[in-house]
């Protein structure tokens, strides 16, 4: 193995950090105006199609009008995805004629692509045609992308401004976030991507005669523009069953080492965008510091643990680390680094099977995502995530040294701390009893695909994977059968709109209060201290939540795996 | 209600527009025009017949072909219309059993190879459509390959290490060798003639 672990990752953090920062300051510029007043036809064609939509460009919402226009707006595409897959097989560019998609696997991968998640329980080349494709899985993950980011704007509004109850205009951001933000990005990445063998086509597929003499099938579609926009939007839903372990969706090591820098660019660049917009740029440093640590910390124990060899196959003479799942291009180093991406971001493409991996290196992407998605996170959903548990942790100081705690100079009160404890505590709950629903039943326990504890690990890993919106599998699981379809999108749903609607909330309390200059009563949220007390609070919650699940799952596997041998 | 309504249903249509229908139309036109052969499934074709995508790999358990990963599509393996891996767990005994089965046919049918069995061999792919070997398994089948083939040992050891691509830029993936590049120069070679490179 050439790629030494710690190299690959520095190089990737110093690169991704270099690229991020020229796009906080363009993210910043595109929502708060500033570019749309400088470029006249920027503004123009804002305008124009604002009129056409029919808002008030200049109404300025307070939190409760922009909720109710995001989950509008999530609504429409909701009944769109779905009646798209159901009528299929009347509409154009359905080479293969795949016919209707069945009413559950369409409700769930409606729920799926529209909460950002893009869990897939059906496998793309055999299921979707192209059309349902580009015009509404694609599209959706455009959409629930800005929906990420126009909601983590809006809470740093509510702490960057003071005395005010509104946040902006929910049909701008979402327009100015999708144009002039995601699109021309994934413009650009997609056509990298076809330079190294991404297809962008509209036949089904070549046929051809292997060197054996067999009839092979090779598929073809509109792949790179769907692949670009799938990891720049944190969003993960491959065009293939095979995801980005597909030759065709990630040809290369340098595609490879490309598609999870455009996974976490937005949400590293948010978290700088972050402290420019509350005028404190060390804000966003401390912040993206202690995602850094976390992330790290997590990726080097799956790499540790991924380069064991599997003892189960001591005996057989074989040289190399576990191969199982992955793919010859990358490696192990690389794919760790991937599933460490990936599930920091709640992206959930991957480039190897996380079902065939060492029972702890497993564990880490699964961990990674029980942290609430917040190192990192998905696009805007890991700011927002974050910046909760920054008010969280100031909260658990001011308990400590008796006094009200403070962030950003907004006093956190009896109504933040409901809201707060609501986005921490919905998600676990979701991920618990759901799995634990899904053993306790025959339906549930049919889906297993590997005895003993693995088994359980695929039930916690879908359930961790569906609630926190990532949308990797351990894809053992049979989950195409309505039981997994119902839960797992009950799941996705109330693990995206349970959080943002009272993150919308929150940020309308705080953009109420006035913001307080610091004195030498409040605590710095921008040194070392504070970055310890957040990683800290993260890895608390994390660890009193999911340990016990974790210990019947990847853990109670490894034990018996390495002691049994 | 309706106030949000309408502008919901106006932005979902004028987006979709742009991004579902424009951007993938945008993106189809200029890939056709810049990189034609990659848009369309990097093709290799032989005598003008497609034989295979450089990209995808082909079931070759033929012995005078190098072989590819263990694939776990299904029904059949390397099948391009159903990609995915076989998702067996680590602790999973049917794995360790598939294992030792492919063990044993690969010593069977390799009893010149040297050393331990490489890995990749026995454990399947995540694609399933895996179109690469590391050099080291495909130095491994070398000796049968030479054998079967008439060939001297040398010639198809070198070979190998013509079709070594190595990580990008030295850095990124791991080293490999495509096994259908592979195999199609394994055609033309003749013993003792020196590899054509006419592709």
């Amino acid at each position: 193995m050439n790629a030494n672990p710690w190299f690959q990752v520095a190089l990737f953090l110093a690169v991704l950090f270099a690229l991020a920062w020229p796009l906080s300051r363009w993210i910043d510029g595109v929502l708060e105006g500033r570019l749309a007043t400088r470029w006249r036809w920027m503004d123009v064609t804002e305008r124009g199609l604002l009129r056409l939509v029919g808002s008030g460009a200049n109404e300025d919402m307070p939190w409760w009008r922009y909720a109710g226009a995001v989950v509008a707006f999530n609504v429409v595409g909701l009944v769109a995805v779905y009646v798209m897959q159901r009528v299929q097989g009347w509409l154009p560019l359905d080479p293969a004629q795949l016919g209707a998609v069945s009413p559950d696997s369409s409700f769930n991968t409606a729920v799926s692509f529209v909460t950002n998640t893009n869990w897939q329980g059906y496998a793309g080349e055999s299921t979707m045609s192209h059309l349902t494709q580009m015009l509404a899985l694609a599209v959706q993950n455009f959409l629930s992308a800005a929906t990420g980011i126009v909601v983590a704007i809006v809470l740093i509004r509510g702490l960057a401004r003071g005395g005010t109850r509104t946040l902006g205009n929910a049909w701008r951001d979402l327009l100015r976030t999708t144009l002039w933000i995601l699109l021309p990005l994934s413009f650009v990445f997609a056509l990298i991507l076809v330079s190294q063998g991404v297809p962008q086509d509209f036949a089904g597929h070549v046929t051809v005669h292997t060197l054996q003499g067999a009839q092979q099938n090779v598929p073809l579609g509109p792949v790179a523009s769907q692949e670009a926009i799938k990891l720049l939007g944190t969003n993960g839903g491959g065009f293939f069953n095979a995801n980005s372990a597909h030759p065709f969706e990630n040809p290369n090591g340098l595609t490879n080492f490309l598609e999870m820098l455009a996974i976490l660019l937005i949400p590293g660049a948010l978290v700088f965008t972050f402290g420019r917009m509350v005028g404190d740029r060390r804000q966003g440093v401390a912040v993206l510091a202690a995602m850094g640590i976390l992330f790290l910390a997590l990726y080097a124990a799956g790499v540790h643990w991924q380069a064991q060899p599997n003892p189960m196959l001591a005996h057989l003479g074989l040289t190399g680390p576990s191969m199982e799942g992955i793919e010859t291009r990358f490696g192990t180093v690389a794919s760790m680094l991937f599933a460490a991406v990936t599930t920091a971001a709640s992206c959930g493409a991957v480039d190897a099977m996380h079902d065939s991996l060492m029972p702890l290196a497993g564990g880490m992407p699964m961990l990674m995502m029980q942290l609430g998605e917040v190192v990192f996170g998905g696009v805007g959903s890991g700011l927002y995530g974050m910046l909760v548990f920054a008010i969280l942790a100031v909260f658990i100081t001011g308990l400590m040294i008796g006094r009200t705690p403070e962030y950003l100079g907004k006093k956190i009160g009896v109504f933040e701390m409901k809201m707060t404890a609501i986005v921490i505590l919905a998600v676990p709950i979701l991920v618990l009893v759901g799995s634990a629903l899904a053993v306790l039943v025959p339906a549930g326990r049919a889906g297993m695909l590997n005895p003993g504890a693995h088994g359980f690990s695929e039930v916690l890993y879908a359930f961790t994977s569906a609630a926190n919106n990532n949308g990797s599998a351990f894809a053992g699981l049979s989950a195409n059968v309505p039981f997994y379809n119902v839960m797992l999108a009950v799941a996705m749903w109330f693990g995206r709109f349970l959080i943002i609607v009272p993150v919308l909330a929150l940020a309308g309390s705080l953009a109420a209060k006035p913001r307080l200059a610091v004195s030498s009563g409040s605590m710095p949220t921008h040194n070392l201290l504070f970055v310890v007390l957040l990683v800290g609070t993260v890895l608390l919650v994390g660890a009193l939540n999911y340990v016990p699940a974790l210990a019947l799952g990847p853990i109670a596997e490894h034990l018996t795996l390495f002691g049994a041998h | 209600m309706y106030s949000l309504i309408r502008p919901a249903l106006t932005l979902f249509v004028l987006l979709s527009a742009i991004t579902g229908i424009i951007y993938p139309l945008a993106t189809f036109a200029i890939a056709q025009v810049g990189f034609p052969a990659q848009a369309n499934g990097s093709i290799v074709t032989r005598g003008g017949q497609p034989v295979g995508s450089r990209l995808i790999g082909q079931a070759s358990d033929a012995p005078g072909l190098f072989q590819g990963r263990p694939s776990a599509t299904s029904p059949t393996p390397y099948d391009g219309m159903a990609s995915g891996g076989d998702n067996l767990g680590p602790s999973n005994p049917v794995l360790a059993a598939a294992v030792a089965q492919r063990a044993a046919r690969l010593r069977a049918a390799n009893p010149e190879a040297s050393g331990a069995v490489p890995v990749e061999l026995v454990l399947a792919s995540a694609s399933g459509l895996d179109p690469d070997i590391s050099p080291r398994a495909a130095l491994w089948q070398a000796p049968r390959v030479a054998r079967v083939r008439g060939l001297p040992l040398a010639q198809v050891r070198g070979l190998v290490a013509r079709h070594t691509q190595p990580p990008v830029l030295g850095l990124l993936g791991e080293p490999r060798v495509n096994v259908l590049a592979l195999n199609l120069a394994l055609d033309d070679a003749r013993p003792g003639v020196e590899d054509n490179p006419r592709r």
